[in-house]
């Protein structure tokens, strides 16, 4: 940085000495000129560096789930992959997280030695408590998510919105937006949507992400307003 | 991978005014249903909010005949003479309510409106309504709202979605079968089912199966200002002529007119 600034102030004096008169006075004028410059890009430089590292920190408080869960362990136990646990009712609609009565059957005494299992069993299987997940994943009062649409009509991975949780050994960092209360993993992170690097439909799920996949897949076209998919097909 | 376009569906409503008796039953289901805010003191109807409202319509003639007829009003969900446009769609600024071609139903998107009411005053029924207020609950009661309904907040327009959530919940049971297919019955809106008269019937205007598809096109069928061109999917049925010219304002000596009927 301080060398392109060199080489300013060599380009300004240069170009004073053609001028000939008004040496001294014109010096400092260029000179403050190239100052001005080096402030630009510090300033620069420390707006990038207070936009992507600190605002992000400042914005997101990173919680702790109430205990973590291996979902590897689990996964080599059941027979049906994600849908063992996380299924559909008889009416379409999805169960989402587990609740306690699902984890009863194996975890009515304590199971291994981590201590995770402990609080499990001793804070919320014994006290018939259920557990206050965070849900990374969790949306808006006013949008309708149908998993019947997405899983079962448009054959969709599990993996494609929710990345390769059901491989991981543990939980993510749970970092809540402190504004609006919602995870920052499903709404993407603050430089990709900067740099706009979306490179999977997982790394971030804003509304006109789910616009563009609706009209790329479907075609639809019913709204009236916006030419896309209507606005009462992911609303209510 | 494009899938396959579904025939598009015009959901609509027929209500039997003859059989209507008035009980605003129609209204207390919406009410509860939709989780619509009320206030202690409803004595201003003004600012009250009722997605279904039922009207008190006479004759106009004295006693012996005097004629009283009930005349429910939930959103018309108009289509306008072309495609979707209806009077509050064309005139929303925020792309907050939005007719969808596939249903016919017009949207309201409470989190997108902003509140300036250009759609309350474009709309000819009254069918459109403004939270004046945030809502406020009696005791307890904010627990017995719908999850599948979004609430409202203070200062945003709100109105009749033909009970949209359960169309929703119907296509959810289907995918969940891998079809499409929606019989008629699985998606039916509040009122129609509250109704003890059985005066509504409420369907795909469009499809032949259908009981409004029918109802229709009895020759006592008629619009609310059908003479504006608005086209709305809900229609009226009365055997009596001053009742169905009521549904539309006519010069003194004017006789009852049939506007060009686009939903046949």
């Amino acid at each position: 940085m301080s060398t392109a600034d060199d080489n300013e102030r060599e380009v300004h004096g240069q170009e004073t000495d053609a001028d000939g008169g008004g040496h001294d006075s014109g010096t400092t004028v260029r000179e403050g000129g190239g100052f001005v410059l080096l402030f630009f890009i510090i300033g620069f430089a420390a707006s990038l560096v207070v936009g992507w590292l600190i605002f992000p920190n400042l914005l997101y408080s990173q919680k702790k789930q109430p205990f973590d869960f291996n979902h590897a362990l689990h996964m080599g136990e059941v027979d049906n992959g994600c849908e063992s646990c996380h299924f559909f009712r008889e009416d379409g609609t999805y169960s989402g997280v587990p609740k306690l009565a699902q984890c009863v059957a194996c975890h009515e005494d304590v199971q291994g030695d981590t201590q995770d299992e402990t609080i499990f069993v001793e804070k919320y299987v014994s006290k018939k408590r259920e557990v206050p997940w965070r849900v990374y994943s969790r949306q808006p009062d006013c949008v309708f998510f149908s998993h019947a649409a997405h899983v079962k009509m448009a054959k969709m991975d599990c993996v494609t919105c929710h990345g390769h949780i059901g491989e991981s050994t543990s939980l993510p960092v749970y970092e809540e937006n402190r504004l609006t209360g919602y995870s920052r993993d499903i709404e993407g992170h603050h430089l990709e949507n900067l740099l706009c690097l979306k490179k999977n439909t997982a790394d971030r799920m804003k509304m006109d992400d789910c616009a563009e996949c609706h009209l790329e897949k479907t075609g639809r076209k019913t709204s009236v307003q916006t030419e896309k998919d209507g606005c009462f097909v992911c609303h209510k | 991978m494009k899938q396959e376009q579904e025939k598009p569906k015009k959901f609509g409503m027929v209500i039997d005014l003859d059989k209507c008796t008035g009980c605003g039953a129609c209204m207390v289901a919406c009410m509860a249903e939709n989780n619509v805010p009320f206030k202690e003191n409803e004595t201003n109807k003004l600012d009250s909010i009722t997605w279904m409202r039922v009207y008190k319509l006479t004759n106009n003639k004295p006693f012996p005949m005097t004629e009283v007829c009930y005349l429910p009003r939930p959103c018309q969900h108009c289509e306008g003479l072309h495609t979707g446009h209806s009077p509050c769609v064309s005139v929303c600024p925020a792309t907050a309510t939005d007719y969808d071609m596939e249903t016919g139903i017009v949207s309201q998107i409470y989190t997108r409106c902003f509140g300036c009411r250009y759609c309350m005053g474009a709309c000819p029924y009254h069918a459109r309504y403004f939270n004046w207020w945030d809502p406020v609950w009696p005791e307890g009661m904010e627990k017995m709202l719908s999850p599948n309904v979004s609430p409202r907040m203070r200062g945003v327009v709100e109105k009749c979605s033909f009970c949209f959530h359960r169309y929703q919940a119907a296509k959810d049971k289907a995918f969940y079968k891998e079809t499409r297919a929606i019989a008629e019955d699985d998606y039916q809106t509040a009122c129609t089912q509250a109704c003890p008269a059985g005066a509504i019937t409420f369907g795909d205007l469009d499809n032949k199966d259908h009981a409004v598809y029918k109802k229709k096109q009895d020759p006592n069928a008629f619009r609310l200002l059908e003479r504006l061109g608005t086209n709305t999917k809900v229609y009226y049925l009365s055997r009596k002529e001053w009742v169905r010219k009521a549904g539309d304002n006519y010069l003194p000596g004017e006789g009852l007119q049939k506007p060009r009927r686009i939903h046949e």
